[in-house]
């Protein structure tokens, strides 16, 4: 059949492989803007779409039964999952999302170790291209499901470490990893050679992740997303796929900017995230700018005078935080929000790159809600605004509003970019207690003259603000 | 092949660096979920390796598993975002009429 031998042609698989990343990077370029965003995404799955339809037309293909098998149970798996989450899971679903795919290459490229005899007679690249993508996908889905455990609470949100043999473990284990894979590269064939790369590489995705705390999960995140990226690409190399080459590298790519960004926004570099446990370094909770604080106390205020200083606001800036998240009360200050603004007072959303436990985690949650993505500013664009503001609701944010990040030196957070809300002429701050923030350090802010905490659960005081503001 | 392969993974680099980079923070969730469903593609890791050998039943029950890990990938990754996407709205919807539901 000249139609089928066609189809077969490898050139014309090679071909829609060319069409299929072409139309990941234009689908990624409709990301620009959330306008043309929901296009771009389909348009980068019909690429992939076009990517596994093409691969199955490989000549020689078979096993067609475990294909459908595999392609059905994932799609049964996978569909009601992604359809079913909550906006407030988000992380932890992108976290488990991104592990399964680290998982898959892990597995892959044991299967080729395994049929291969070690790689026997294969050149050297492809060795070590499969043994990189072992190693990598095997910490990627491992590190991933602890982040996934402490997103969703399974796991203890806090750091766990093994103290000061922390890096030691880890710098040995990274090494075993790197010694196996040698060995495997250099001629040996043996399987626990190969086992042992994966059991070293999974305690290690272990041991990297468990001693970051909550607040750097954005940072782990996008590495996690930025390594099984890398190790797809890998992946490719080995099997000579140039669909599996482009995709990876895009994600690697962008995953690195993601982290980058992340890490600038906490003015910590990641190496210094990655080595966990902030605050068990130099910065000692409790000490540096907390001590200037001893004496000074802060003024709590009530639901009903929030509301009357939020009514005769010109401009009203809100600041969420994970907070608010935890909570679920993006609906609640949506309300309050609609309601100041039929009032005539401009409300907007100062978002810090890291509120949350990912990277844009309150745009969803404040777009799940109808916020317009116009009210959603940015730090850069936000603290200039703030002079000219008249109230800062600060609902469930803290280190991402402590002045001490920029006038006091000795704070472990000084340098990080923060949201400038202390220039305001008033700040209300809902706060479930006193505790400190994530960082274990004092707030300044809560100390200022121009601040009222306002106690509470942030939704029950939200609606209650909203109650407040609609009676007067 | 190697050579041309170690090209592509450079450019695609590059690519990605410079369409990444316009990306704005209000997006970044879903470029995230987006570029996740994307590294799906090792699903056709699975496909190739299974179809055009895949022999021994442990190594066809580890491809199966890849195939299915892939599958969710892929599927849930681009739903999620879909899902995400549909929400960034840029006008504020007429009211609700809830009909004195509070």
């Amino acid at each position: 059949m000249i139609t089928a031998s066609f189809l077969q042609d490898p050139n014309f698989i090679r071909s829609a492989y060319i069409l299929a990343f072409a139309l990941f990077i234009v689908g990624l370029m409709g990301l620009r803007h959330p306008r043309s965003a929901v296009r771009g995404n389909w348009i980068a799955a019909v690429g992939m779409g076009i990517a596994v339809v093409a691969t199955l037309l490989i000549h020689g293909m078979g096993n067609w039964g475990l294909i459908a098998l595999g392609i059905a149970l994932g799609t049964v798996i996978g569909v009601p999952a992604a359809r079913t989450v909550k906006m407030t899971a988000m992380p932890q679903m992108v976290a488990l999302f991104n592990g399964v795919g680290g998982g898959a290459i892990a597995l892959i490229a044991w299967v080729e170790f395994r049929e291969s005899h070690g790689f026997d007679g294969d050149p050297l690249y492809i060795a070590i291209a499969s043994l990189f993508a072992a190693i990598v996908g095997s910490v990627s889905f491992w590190g991933s499901n602890i982040a996934f455990g402490k997103l969703q609470e399974i796991l203890p949100g806090r750091p766990i470490t093994l103290g000061r043999a922390q890096q030691a473990v880890n710098a040995a284990l990274l090494l075993a990893c790197i010694a196996c894979g040698v060995a495997i590269a250099t001629g040996s064939d043996s399987e626990l050679l190969m086992i042992g790369l994966l059991v070293a590489a999974a305690l290690l995705g272990n041991f990297v992740v468990l001693p970051i705390g909550g607040a750097d999960l954005p940072v782990v995140i996008s590495l996690l997303n930025a390594f099984t990226g890398l190790s797809a690409a890998a992946a490719g190399i080995a099997l000579n796929n140039t669909a599996m080459i482009v995709a990876g590298m895009l994600v690697g790519a962008s995953g690195s900017i993601l982290t980058k960004l992340m890490a600038d926004a906490m003015n910590r570099s990641i190496p210094n995230i990655v080595a966990g446990g902030f605050g068990g370094g130099g910065a000692v909770p409790g000490g540096g700018g907390a001590a200037d604080l001893e004496g000074k106390t802060v003024k709590s205020t009530t639901a009903a005078d929030t509301a009357i200083q939020l009514s005769y606001a010109r401009q009203v800036v809100i600041v969420p935080g994970y907070g608010m998240a935890v909570a679920q009360a993006q609906h609640a200050v949506r309300e309050l929000a609609k309601e100041l603004e039929k009032r005539g007072i401009e409300v907007k959303y100062a978002i810090h790159p890291v509120a949350g436990r990912m990277p844009g985690h309150m745009n969803v949650l404040l777009a799940e809600a109808d916020v317009p993505y116009d009210q959603l500013k940015e730090m850069d664009e936000i603290n200039p605004e703030f002079s000219r503001t008249d109230v800062s609701l600060v609902i469930g944010a803290n280190d991402v509003t402590n002045p001490a990040a920029n006038t006091n030196p000795e704070s472990p957070i000084y340098g990080m970019p923060i949201l400038n809300v202390n220039e305001s002429e008033s700040v209300i701050v809902i706060k479930r207690s006193m505790n400190p923030g994530f960082a274990g350090i004092d707030n300044e802010l809560y100390y200022d003259e121009g601040t009222q905490m306002l106690f509470g659960d942030a939704k029950t005081a939200v609606a209650e603000i909203t109650e407040e503001v609609k009676g007067l | 092949m190697l050579v041309t392969n170690l090209a592509i993974l450079v450019l695609a680099g590059f690519v990605g660096f410079v369409v990444i980079s316009k990306v704005p923070n209000t997006l970044h969730t879903p470029l995230m979920s987006g570029t996740n469903a994307i590294h799906g593609i090792v699903i056709l890791g699975g496909l190739i390796v299974l179809g055009l050998s895949g022999e021994g039943t442990l190594n066809k029950i580890l491809l199966v598993i890849a195939i299915v890990f892939g599958t969710i990938n892929v599927v849930g990754g681009f739903l999620v975002t879909d899902r995400m996407l549909g929400m960034f709205k840029s006008k504020p919807e007429p009211p609700k009429k809830d009909a004195g539901a509070e």
